[in-house]
């Protein structure tokens, strides 16, 4: 054994000395002689633009496009991040996701000032007001353009609100969903008719959107921490956990592999749905569930933004004014129109929001839904965007929904509210 | 094992002192330096990949550093001092001793037991032993998906099998006893086999007129085992243990896959099984606190030196006491 164990890592010193030897010398020269340029742009998971950059190249014959695509959100940013922080690796485009978009607002002198650098024809009412006023940072500057949005709805479907005696038609469960206490009157009246099923498939999924509809979030504009100050935020936990104890959740953990066979079984009979989770509802609950699920355009208390990504331009780039360029062909609206067909990615342009491509776009599966014309309605009632300061999206995903899946294992809300507000001092320090 | 190799002559010692020649002293230098040379790269290799983060680490473990500060503040040992003064630390230690107790006895336990059963006379030996490595071979990322589903408090098949025999659904994520012990579960599956088949090894070298003498004496089958057999097996056991140790303390895949929340390190809603490697990354990758989380590193990598000694030494006297005393 011992012999054997020299004789491997000597082989494998070897095989990494020699590997490391010829890695040093293949460095990413970004321009040939040719005056040819390279760019290349990073994304995550789906944003349809396969055939939008071989059309860009068709367009400048001196510009070649390298595209990384990475399937995951969540190693992407943490790669980013990383990469932002060793000052190289990064692509001359990154796209960024509007969760993480607060992290890279926290450190945007590695950003380029896209008004400085972009095409000057690209104005701010190329965009709706607040996903445009989201991409600048604390000092006004733009850091990102907008890509796509996720305006909110609720998916709910008709044969368990029918078996329940609620109305179940788009105008009868548009006042069901009116404000959240109409919704969470609705879902009473649900629980009690059913003998006790569950209303909402997890109580995060509301609570997020409840705290997104508020004027101020975990973060005031001056990144203090206002989540014992801010009786929105307060309310929303009130409201979500006595749902909670009303027998109301699910309990299901979203996203997780038990909600999806909640969806197939249909255990519940309402959830969140932004424009981007048709796709998600309709791969899970399956094909035997078809025409089951509908959607209408009303969400409790008006409207709201979940998801949506942001195209930037790091400093490290090489070619600013070019990758400047590309993002903002990229993010205009003819193209996030196609990006949309390609891949469902709901444009945050306004001149694509009216376009009749768009609003007659259906979808067989919700009932042949006009979901293009009930998205643009539900984009339209997002007025403004909630600031997010550094660690927000922490505070959701690590400290907030675990202490809302507390209280559905059983946790008292007082208790599990304590976790609360200890965890998200310990993030915001 | 033992093969004599009978010595060559010495050549190079001439009788009478001659000034050495050129050749002679290359020749020479050749004997004694090259080996080092030979062995060098895996040195150069360890010192980058292994001695430099490790220092580094340390270094990084006295700022209070965020990924990607441009000049980070040195603090010291404030680092350690907040870290002992934190309870999710001190959760997640007890937790991966818990794990780690619960994966690491059971396992060498089982481990020597089926080794001992494999040593019997049986038919397709080979296919035997395959079978039980066969766990090991699977990715672990499968295994971790698949046995998070088999424990899903409300769709997973092991509350609905313990439902059809009257019994209670257990809250494998919610309470954090169950949970351990379901992730305990998922490391047994896959380790024990493999540390069985390193002591079926072990076993099939030791003498085999020990066991004779045994048995003219009149010791029977379970006699030999506890006399014979556990005492010589004692080297192998001490590798076994350690590296189970190694591993058990640096879990990480298991409890991360086993959270409902995909791609959460939270490990469950109130840290019921976060672990401290969980923890570290947590504090690393989704706070980006570099110092923070290098603390928590150094301070694991002393919690396995202080667990693999006390484990050492437990396992040389437990193996001495019943050792073979002439």
């Amino acid at each position: 054994m011992r012999h054997l164990h020299k004789g491997v890592s000597f082989a494998i010193g070897l095989a990494v000395l020699g590997a490391s030897l010829a890695g040093c010398g293949g460095g990413s020269s970004s321009s040939s002689d040719s005056g040819q340029i390279e760019l290349s742009i990073g994304t995550f998971t789906e944003f349809g633009y396969e055939d939008l950059i071989t059309e860009y190249e068709q367009l400048h014959p001196n510009i070649k496009i390298t595209h990384h695509k990475t399937g995951e959100g969540g190693p992407y940013h943490q790669n980013l991040i990383t990469k932002l922080a060793a000052g190289n690796g990064l692509e001359d485009v990154v796209a960024v996701e509007e969760g993480h978009f607060s992290d890279i607002i926290d450190k945007s002198s590695k950003f380029n000032d896209l008004t400085e650098i972009g095409p000057k024809d690209v104005t701010p009412d190329r965009w709706l007001d607040w996903k445009y006023e989201a991409g600048k940072d604390s000092d006004g500057r733009l850091i990102g353009y907008g890509t796509d949005i996720g305006p909110l709805a609720l998916c709910y479907r008709t044969d368990l609100l029918q078996a329940a005696g609620l109305p179940s038609d788009p105008e009868g469960v548009k006042a069901l969903f009116a404000t959240w206490d109409s919704y969470f009157a609705a879902g009473a009246q649900y629980v009690a008719s059913t003998g006790g099923k569950a209303w909402f498939d997890a109580s995060s999924q509301l609570y997020n959107s409840m705290v997104n509809q508020l004027d101020t979030g975990y973060l005031d504009r001056d990144d203090n921490l206002t989540i014992e100050s801010n009786p929105g935020i307060r309310a929303a936990w009130d409201r979500i956990t006595t749902a909670i104890q009303g027998g109301q959740s699910a309990k299901l953990v979203a996203f997780g592999n038990e909600w999806k066979t909640g969806f197939q079984q249909g255990s519940f009979a309402t959830t969140v749905c932004p424009s981007w989770m048709l796709g998600v509802v309709e791969e899970n609950a399956g094909p035997d569930n078809a025409g089951k699920w509908a959607v209408t355009d009303a969400f409790p208390n008006g409207g709201g933004n979940w998801g949506g990504s942001y195209l930037t331009v790091p400093k490290q780039s090489q070619h600013p004014k070019e990758a400047a360029e590309l993002a903002a062909w990229l993010t205009a609206p003819e193209q996030q129109l196609k990006a949309f067909q390609a891949r469902g990615n709901f444009p945050s342009q306004t001149q694509a929001l009216t376009s009749p491509q768009l609003l007659q776009q259906t979808e067989p599966y919700f009932g042949d839904t006009k979901i293009g014309q009930l998205y643009a309605d539900q984009a339209k009632k997002v007025t403004r965007a909630q600031y997010k300061g550094p660690g927000d999206g922490q505070i959701q995903e690590n400290v907030t929904s675990p202490a809302l899946q507390a209280v559905e294992q059983g946790t008292s809300p007082a208790e599990a509210w304590q976790q609360v507000v200890d965890g998200a001092k310990k993030i915001v320090k | 094992m033992t093969t004599v190799v009978e010595k060559p002559p010495r050549q190079d010692a001439p009788r009478e002192r001659a000034k050495p020649t050129l050749r002679h002293r290359l020749s020479r230098w050749d004997v004694k330096f090259s080996p080092y040379v030979y062995i060098a790269p895996f040195f150069v290799v360890f010192g980058l990949t292994g001695l430099f983060p490790l220092l580094y680490t340390a270094y990084v473990s006295l700022f209070d550093w965020e990924i990607g500060d441009d000049d980070p503040k040195f603090i010291g040992l404030e680092n350690f001092v907040t870290l002992f003064g934190d309870a999710q630390f001190w959760n997640a230690l007890v937790n991966t001793i818990s794990i780690f107790l619960l994966s690491s006895v059971p396992q060498v336990i089982i481990a020597v037991l089926l080794a001992a059963l494999l040593s019997l006379r049986l038919r397709f030996p080979a296919s035997w032993r395959v079978g039980i490595l066969l766990p090991y071979s699977a990715s672990l990322v499968a295994l971790g998906i698949i046995f998070a589903n088999l424990f899903g408090p409300r769709y997973g098949l092991v509350n609905a099998m313990l439902e059809t025999f009257g019994l209670d659904r257990v809250e494998w994520q919610a309470n954090r006893f169950a949970s351990h012990l379901a992730i305990a579960t998922m490391v047994n599956w896959r380790w024990t086999g493999y540390n069985a088949l390193i002591v079926l090894a072990a076993m099939q070298a030791l003498p085999r007129d020990v066991y004779e003498a045994a048995v003219v004496d009149g010791a029977g089958a379970v006699r030999r085992f506890f006399s014979v057999t556990l005492p010589m097996l004692r080297p192998t056991l001490i590798f076994v243990v350690i590296t189970s140790t190694i591993g058990g303390l640096q879990i990480f895949t298991e409890p991360k896959l086993f959270d409902a929340m995909p791609g959460s390190n939270n490990g469950g809603s109130q840290h019921q099984f976060q672990t401290l490697t969980l923890y570290l990354y947590q504090s690393a990758f989704e706070g980006f606190d570099l110092g923070y989380a290098s603390a928590i590193a150094w301070l694991l990598f002393l919690l396995i030196i202080l667990i693999a000694l006390a484990n050492f030494l437990i396992t040389r006297r437990l193996a001495a006491t019943t050792g073979l005393k002439r």
